[in-house]
């Protein structure tokens, strides 16, 4: 699956703002044909990665590289699309002229009629940019980032703002992309999105790349299990027990997180005999993100 | 037929870029009003209303508001629309694009230069009739020719402004330049109607010169020499181009 190389590479990519680390010796590999999920929190580094292998920004260390050169030359740009977070477009053009204007940028562009399909601009070709609704602004994003069949496609955070329906379709449109071979760099803090997604996923947490590997792998660095069951126990005092992160009762029931899960549900059981309707779940990329996130945060209040 | 897609695409590219730059300011009546409104009106009140039928007065100010409507033409259309796209990630969206470079700044020079011209038809046209001025065919078409190759400094000018500050702060900058310059380079009254040392300031202002090449034209002009002119708006250009592109690659 590795054996062809990376279209796009970050290696050892170091970027400082000021006094600030936004990237910390970062290494990135994106593959032809999947989609790399880059997860974190706001100011993570996520969208100083994107900025690197666009050439928006150069690394005071470290390398990127896209097709093997440097990003951002203009050979480059025309095989890669990008939706940035926050890009507005002119206001007073209509979507159609947006959409003509970048596609005469590149070599072969996809047909105006496969943009307005794959993104979804049914009737909007006419209509002017600032008269769009937030999620149709998005859309019209999308649209400018794909119209140029680019071989490397990267968006942050494409789906902030779009509704459930216009989230599938965006979903669906880049499931093709990769089906014709793009790579697609996704920055996103909607879990399900990255778990909907994602071939392979990298954790961004103050600049460093905290985890990274398919969803599985990530999902397996977490030992986190979620508990469930109806019993009578209070959940402040499961709370204190070894093991417990976390515990709160729902009506009847008590949901506990666990760390490891196995002494916790042997003590459950022995100390409520009536316990009943036990379920163990293993942590979903949400909660292995938190705890992947939340023992940085731990470490950076204790310092 | 693959050497002729490259060479066509950069050019396509620029066309579609140069369409969307005229269509946002033709759409914009913030820019085109003023624009194309403010010189016509100065110059039906102050060459027609006012003058009580003085040809020579209507030639000067044909020749001045022209200038003065060129150059915020130039200003207003690259300074602010640069501050604007600046503020909203347009330009940081741009520097991903497959566009050739400098297209944004070609189409919006040839947007300015189309306003430059639309500005120096309907003066002509006021000119030629309610002003009752009457030029050898060699004279409209000079004064049009500077003002068209005018847009070049103060396009320059308005980029750098447009670089130094934002959307929202642009405007006001722009025209707390540009109204005392046009009022100190003899744009909207003639040099000798303003107090002599003022007058006497009035070759340090880019706006000088333009409006000095436009007068020369058609007879008004205060005797300097064309290349003196030329050469100080040629140099305006290149160091505030210069400085424009540092601005703009610092910023990122």
């Amino acid at each position: 699956m590795e054996s062809t190389p990376p279209l796009a590479v970050l290696r050892g990519a170091c970027k400082r703002y000021g006094a600030t680390r936004a990237l910390d010796r970062v290494d990135l590999r994106l593959h032809a044909g999947q989609v790399t999920a880059l997860l974190g929190v706001n100011g993570a580094g996520k969208s100083t990665a994107v900025a690197l292998l666009l050439g928006l920004l150069a690394a005071d260390a470290g390398e990127a590289s896209v097709f093997g050169r440097a990003p951002g030359s203009l050979a480059v740009r025309r095989q890669c699309g990008a939706m940035l977070q926050t890009a507005a477009l002119p206001d007073r053009l209509e979507v159609g002229e947006l959409l003509d204007m970048v596609r005469a940028g590149y070599r072969r562009p996809r047909s105006v009629a496969d943009c307005v399909a794959l993104a979804g601009l049914d009737g909007l070709l006419g209509r002017r940019y600032g008269k769009l609704s937030g999620g149709q602004q998005r859309r019209v994003q999308f649209a400018l980032a794909i119209c140029g069949r680019p071989r490397l496609l990267f968006l942050d955070e494409p789906t902030t703002g779009l509704d459930i329906d216009a989230r599938q379709g965006l979903w669906a449109a880049v499931r093709e992309l990769v089906a014709e071979g793009s790579a697609v760099l996704l920055t996103t803090h909607y879990l399900e999105e990255a778990e909907a997604l994602s071939d392979r996923v990298a954790v961004l947490d103050g600049g460093r790349l905290v985890a990274g590997g398919s969803v599985d792998e990530v999902r397996a660095r977490v030992s986190l299990r979620r508990i469930r069951c109806r019993s009578r126990l209070a959940a402040e005092a499961v709370a204190q027990w070894p093991g417990v992160v976390e515990a709160a009762r729902e009506g009847e029931a008590l949901r506990i997180a666990a760390e490891p899960a196995e002494p916790v549900v042997r003590r459950l059981l022995e100390s409520d005999p009536a316990l009943r309707e036990l379920e163990i779940r293993r942590a979903g990329l949400a909660d292995a993100f938190l705890a992947l996130t939340r023992s940085t945060d731990a470490r950076q209040e204790a310092a | 037929m693959h050497a002729a897609t490259t060479l066509r695409a950069p050019l396509r590219a620029h066309l579609a870029e140069a369409r969307c730059e005229l269509l946002r300011m033709a759409r914009e009546p913030a820019f085109c009003l003023p624009v194309l409104g403010f010189p016509a009106m100065f110059y039906l009140l102050f060459a027609v209303v006012l003058n009580r039928g003085n040809p020579g007065a209507a030639g000067y100010l044909l020749a001045s508001y022209g200038a003065f409507g060129v150059i915020g033409a130039a200003m207003f259309g690259f300074g602010v629309t640069i501050a604007v796209d600046r503020d909203r990630g347009y330009l940081r969206l741009r520097r991903t694009l497959p566009t050739p470079p400098g297209s944004l700044l070609l189409a919006r020079m040839t947007m300015a230069m189309l306003f430059a011209a639309a500005i120096s038809l309907l003066l002509a046209a006021l000119a030629a009739t309610a002003g009752g001025v009457r030029l050898a065919p060699a004279q409209w078409a000079g004064l049009a020719l500077v003002n068209m190759a005018g847009v070049l400094p103060f396009a320059a000018i308005g980029l750098w402004i447009g670089t130094l500050v934002g959307g929202n702060a642009a405007p006001a900058l722009l025209n707390v330049l540009y109204l005392p310059m046009a009022f100190l380079s003899g744009l909207w009254l003639p040099l000798s109607m303003l107090p002599g040392w003022l007058a006497k300031l009035a070759p340090a202002w880019p706006a000088y010169h333009l409006g000095q090449l436009a007068l020369k034209v058609v007879g008004h002009d205060d005797g300097g020499r064309t290349w003196a002119h030329v050469a100080v708006l040629a140099l305006a250009t290149v160091a505030f181009f210069a400085l424009a592109r540092r601005r703009l690659h610092a910023g990122g």
